[in-house]
């Protein structure tokens, strides 16, 4: 056993200085193996992390949202229908909501508006959003100059700038009082953009959505798993665009790889031929292009790890913002949630270390197993 | 010790570049002996010289190494024999590159698992009986020809083995280094090791160290003589 371990130290030992005999190039495929491991490992993290924070968030949505539909597009719903929807049994409280989307020629951004339920803004009051209150280089006690929906321009009075806790979901959003709603956009009284439903027993929620739209058939209910369905969608697609982007430098990393790994130089095959001829046997030559395949592919794999976990969770993905995060101009300055799957790190290390690993012990096993006579007559 | 029963060696048979490099061979090697193999290049010293030291397998015929048949051995079992019986000095001396000189010493070893400590103070051991212990620590590349042939032999005695097999092993030194190098042998011969020699230098077959001559060309043995 103990003459197993000598054996095995010795061939590491001789690995690790046949490794930095090569160092130009072991070092130059460490860094290509790194900053493709570190790119997939972002994605994976970030898209990872950014479901669990949005869930987190949208787990304190509404468990039903009604909306009134026309030709299959969002209209305004009548207030009227919500004394309807709560005559369902087991509806527990329908609250109308006010909220819409508002471009901003200035900064070219997008703005959400919406009339919070549980604050007291009073006519042009407002709270803003912590992105916007970067874009537009504002803060709590200035004045906010937008165009109402017919092209006047009115000041609206900063009260307050949201936590920058919430910027994943508050970076482009602006509180506003109701009175200050209908102003903006011109919408009667009368409406609502939507309505949140409550219910008494949440299992019940999909059978009173159906019911909702069995009643008003101009309406759709969207539950909140629906909602969380549609982020882990959104997110998914999100990373499945980079992971395409990407899978062009994947195959460039293969290629790349086998080429080096795989494709033994005729100093190598020499070497290889030495040993043999000096008393190694096949499986001993194995054993040392394994280590060395694990050892090259191991230290890429743990530093691409490490630097997409610091990316991700401490530069907040600063390298793939504006895809993944999704703002066209506005983008959320936040601190995701450290969060880490071990089923998908297992992935990317079946994706990586495993294939390169084989890659380098096939080429090495036809090369060991020739007749180590040929050494003699090089 | 090494018998060789109608030997005869066949490269890329049934191809049209088929070559038989040796013919129909027997030959017997003493034990504690100098015995060189001599003839003109592609005669087929180099491959009787790598059938004997178990490195390749002959096409025809039957090997025995002090009175076991070792032909049909599985790969496994014939390193282990060249590991233990033979030391190689090859004509290129075939030191790795970038290692330094006692690493290459030590290589031979590693496979049997010996424990550093040890196998470091063998092979010192073995530089200092060839006056390189300083060199232990350089690079093989920064070595002169009689140096880097000296770390060849030391590394083919990391094993102590029972038999040297030196291929050329004066092609590439001046007269002086090839004096050197039978010096060398004699001190092995004294030591009762068995020595094969493929050569066809007159610093090598003419040395009065040398037993036996055994004269090749075109794969066959023209002369089995003693010297």
């Amino acid at each position: 056993m103990n003459k197993l371990i000598e054996k095995q130290r010795h061939i590491i030992d001789f690995t690790l200085s046949s490794l930095w005999r090569r160092k130009g190039r072991n070092l130059a495929l460490m860094l290509v193996y790194t900053v493709v491991v570190f790119s997939l490992g972002s994605v994976m993290f970030f898209t990872q992390a950014l479901k669990n924070e949005a869930a987190l968030i949208l787990s304190g949505t509404p468990e039903i949202v009604v909306q009134k539909m026309v030709a299959g597009r969002h209209e305004l719903i009548p207030v009227t229908y919500a004394q309807k929807i709560e005559k369902i049994r087991g509806v527990k409280a329908v609250k109308p909501r006010l909220w819409g989307y508002y471009f901003d020629r200035i900064t070219r951004a997008n703005y959400t508006f919406m009339v919070p339920e549980d604050m007291s803004l009073i006519n042009n009051e407002i709270i803003i959003g912590s992105g916007i209150a970067r874009i537009r280089v504002v803060g709590r006690g200035n004045a906010l100059l937008l165009r109402t929906y017919d092209g006047k321009p009115f000041s609206y009075l900063i009260k307050g700038v949201l936590s920058p806790d919430s910027e994943l979901l508050s970076a482009d959003l602006i509180l506003i009082s109701e009175a200050g709603f209908h102003r903006l956009f011109g919408i009667s009284p009368k409406n609502a953009t939507d309505f949140t439903v409550t219910v008494l027993n949440k299992k019940e929620i999909p059978t009173i959505a159906a019911k909702i739209v069995d009643l008003l058939p101009d309406t759709r209910a969207i539950t909140r798993d629906e909602i969380l369905r549609t982020y882990d969608a959104v997110f998914d697609w999100r990373g499945g665009i980079i992971i395409a982007i990407l899978a062009g430098a994947v195959l460039a990393f293969l290629i790349f790889a086998w080429d080096k790994a795989a494709g033994l130089s005729a100093e190598e095959k020499r070497e290889i031929g030495i040993l043999k001829a000096i008393g190694w046997e096949t499986g001993d030559v194995l054993h040392m292009k394994f280590w060395e395949g694990m050892i090259i592919s191991l230290s890429s794999f743990l530093a691409g790890v490490i630097l997409a976990y610091l990316h991700i969770f401490t530069t907040s993905a600063s390298l793939f913002a504006p895809v993944l995060k999704g703002w066209a101009t506005l983008y959320p300055n936040f601190s995701l949630t450290p969060f880490i799957s071990v089923y998908q790190v297992a992935i990317l290390f079946c994706f990586t270390v495993i294939p390169y690993t084989v890659a380098t012990i096939i080429p090495s096993w036809k090369a060991a197993t020739i007749d180590p006579d040929l050494i003699m007559r090089t | 010790m090494i018998d060789l029963q109608h030997i005869r060696k066949v490269f890329n048979e049934g191809q049209p570049n088929e070559y038989i490099a040796v013919h129909d061979i027997t030959l017997n090697i003493e034990a504690r002996q100098v015995t060189v193999l001599k003839g003109p290049s592609g005669s087929g010293k180099t491959t009787l010289l790598s059938i004997l030291g178990c490195m390749a397998r002959p096409t025809a015929g039957r090997i025995r190494l002090e009175d076991r048949e070792i032909t049909s051995l599985p790969e496994r079992f014939l390193t282990e024999i060249r590991r233990s019986t033979f030391g190689f000095i090859f004509q290129q001396f075939n030191l790795l590159r970038g290692i330094s000189v006692l690493e290459n010493v030590m290589l031979p070893a590693y496979p049997l698992g010996v424990p550093f400590t040890a196998l470091r103070s063998q092979a010192r051991r073995l530089l200092e009986l060839f006056n390189l212990a300083h060199k232990a620590l350089a690079k093989v590349e920064w070595l002169s020809g009689g140096e880097a042939q000296r770390v060849a032999i030391a590394r083919a005695l990391v094993n102590d083995p029972v038999v040297i097999i030196a291929d050329e092993p004066t092609a590439h030194l001046d007269t002086k280094l090839s004096r050197e190098f039978m010096e060398i042998m004699r001190n092995f011969k004294s030591q009762g090791k068995t020595i094969l020699i493929a050569s066809h230098d007159p610093i090598v077959h003419e040395s009065d160290v040398v037993d036996r001559v055994v004269q090749m060309r075109d794969g066959r043995i023209t002369d089995p003589g003693v010297h």
